[in-house]
């Protein structure tokens, strides 16, 4: 039985790769851009852009998806990642989806390129479903200029580039990566793959 | 730290077919872009380039459609350039599936393009290719697959087109294009100093240490190569060995 894996489509980006990264991995991935599509196994949410701008194109679907979260596990991709904290500093101050407490900050620049663009090495700090079958200190591939900061109680891996930011979270089935797995090649796959298992798991 | 240093294949592809492919044991054929793609995420490389060398402009759309079948089976980032003259043109590349697009001669006909093209797509999709050439004090843009002197100063260039929005830089020496003797040091040191955003080294790489050199000496982040990854000698995977037993972080 394949599950069905929503992917929220809320003008944030091209989510094809996600698609595809879901089709390739024999699930049946759909795009949610309205409240009946919610009707799925699992989540996605992906988005590439602004913290301000993502929370605004998302804000019709927060209800639906508060109430969704309770018993279905999501994955926050990149920006999606970011909005499942409490708030954001980029551009003003902003607020979040707040599953995650913690906060949005931008990366310091001293020296560094920002954004933090490429492959980089993450650094497991608990076991999870989710990294199974995965080697610590992996490669994936981000795109960013800002990243959560929360407890160490919701971080399973970290990255550094400049200081260490959390770059795969978890609290209950919520999940967040900042680096995008769908461009990660084989480990970001199996990550997928991880999610997959995870959702099968709660059907 | 462990932000890896890149390894770039790049495929010259004419309406549809890479050109020069080279036959492996392990690929049914060689002239299918998307086939080489795969086998390139296969053997480790970090990105991939393609470039569209077809002339015929109402033969273009063959490029969305190569596009289109590589993300259904490659999951790493790629870049397409090659004829990409205004938003539409980028637009329909990126939608097919591409991460990152690449402007040369359109942009230097018509910089805005990178500021419009980077505020609507982002930054970090807009790579600008600069084709350079050794002059008497530095070195100049050349446009049109490099046929055409544009007068322009390499560096300056760069650093406008930084601040006009692009997020990375795709730099060829014509001077060492082809040659195999290794990149042209001094232009990539002085174009990576120039700009706070990544820089692609491409042209001359004959060897491992040509690569090294680049991302060392050169300052590059990234090393392009074409031809020299289709032998069994220079493999990415046994470049990035001697990268990393020379303390250059790679992903292995």
């Amino acid at each position: 039985m394949s599950v069905k894996i929503g992917i929220i489509d809320y003008g944030m980006g091209n989510l094809k790769s996600v698609y595809k990264a879901f089709r390739f991995l024999r699930t049946e991935p759909v795009f949610i851009d309205k409240e009946e599509d919610f009707d799925c196994d699992g989540l996605i949410l992906p988005g590439v852009g602004a913290f301000e701008d993502g929370m605004k194109n998302l804000a019709p679907f927060i209800k639906i998806l508060n109430n969704e979260v309770k018993t279905k596990p999501l994955l926050g991709i990149c920006l999606g990642m970011q909005m499942l904290f409490s708030d954001s500093e980029e551009n003003g101050f902003f607020k979040g989806l707040d599953y995650i407490p913690g906060s949005v900050k931008k990366l310091p620049e001293d020296g560094l390129k920002v954004p933090h663009m490429g492959w980089n090495s993450i650094e497991f700090l608990d076991d999870d479903p989710l990294l199974l079958g995965i080697k610590n200190d992996s490669y994936f591939y981000f795109v960013h200029s800002y990243a959560p900061f929360c407890s160490p109680d919701y971080i399973l891996g970290q990255t550094e580039y400049g200081i260490k930011f959390p770059s795969i979270v978890a609290k209950d089935f919520i999940y967040g990566t900042q680096f995008h797995p769908e461009k990660s090649g084989e480990p970001g796959l199996k990550l997928l793959k991880n999610f997959i298992g995870i959702v099968e798991s709660t059907i | 730290m462990t932000h890896a240093k890149r390894i770039i294949p790049c495929l010259d592809v004419d309406q549809g077919r890479v050109v020069k492919g080279i036959k492996f044991v392990n690929i049914r054929d060689a002239g299918d872009p998307v086939e080489m793609a795969q086998l390139y995420d296969q053997k480790g490389a970090d990105e991939l380039v393609f470039l569209d060398i077809t002339a015929s402009s109402d033969k273009r759309k063959i490029m969305v459609d190569v596009v289109e079948r590589t993300g259904d089976v490659v999951f790493i980032p790629f870049t397409v350039g090659g004829g990409l003259r205004n938003i539409e043109d980028i637009k329909a590349i990126l939608r097919a599936g591409a991460d990152k697009v690449s402007l040369n001669t359109s942009a230097v006909q018509n910089p805005d393009l990178i500021k419009e093209s980077s505020r609507i797509f982002g930054s970090q999709c807009i790579v600008l290719a600069v084709d350079a050439k050794r002059k008497q004090n530095g070195w100049e843009v050349y446009t049109h697959g490099g046929r055409t002197p544009t007068g322009i100063d390499a560096v300056e260039w760069v650093k406008k087109a930084e601040n006009l929005g692009c997020g990375e830089i795709l730099l060829t020496s014509m001077d060492a294009d082809g040659t195999k003797d290794g990149y042209d040091l001094p232009l990539t040191k002085a174009i990576s100093e120039a700009v706070n955003i990544p820089v692609i080294a491409s042209g001359g790489a004959g060897n491992a240490e040509h690569i090294y050199d680049a991302l060392t000496k050169g300052k590059a982040d990234a090393a392009l190569a074409a031809s020299i990854f289709h032998y069994e000698e220079h493999s990415i995977r046994k470049i990035k060995e001697y990268l990393k037993s020379n303390n250059v972080p790679v992903r292995l």
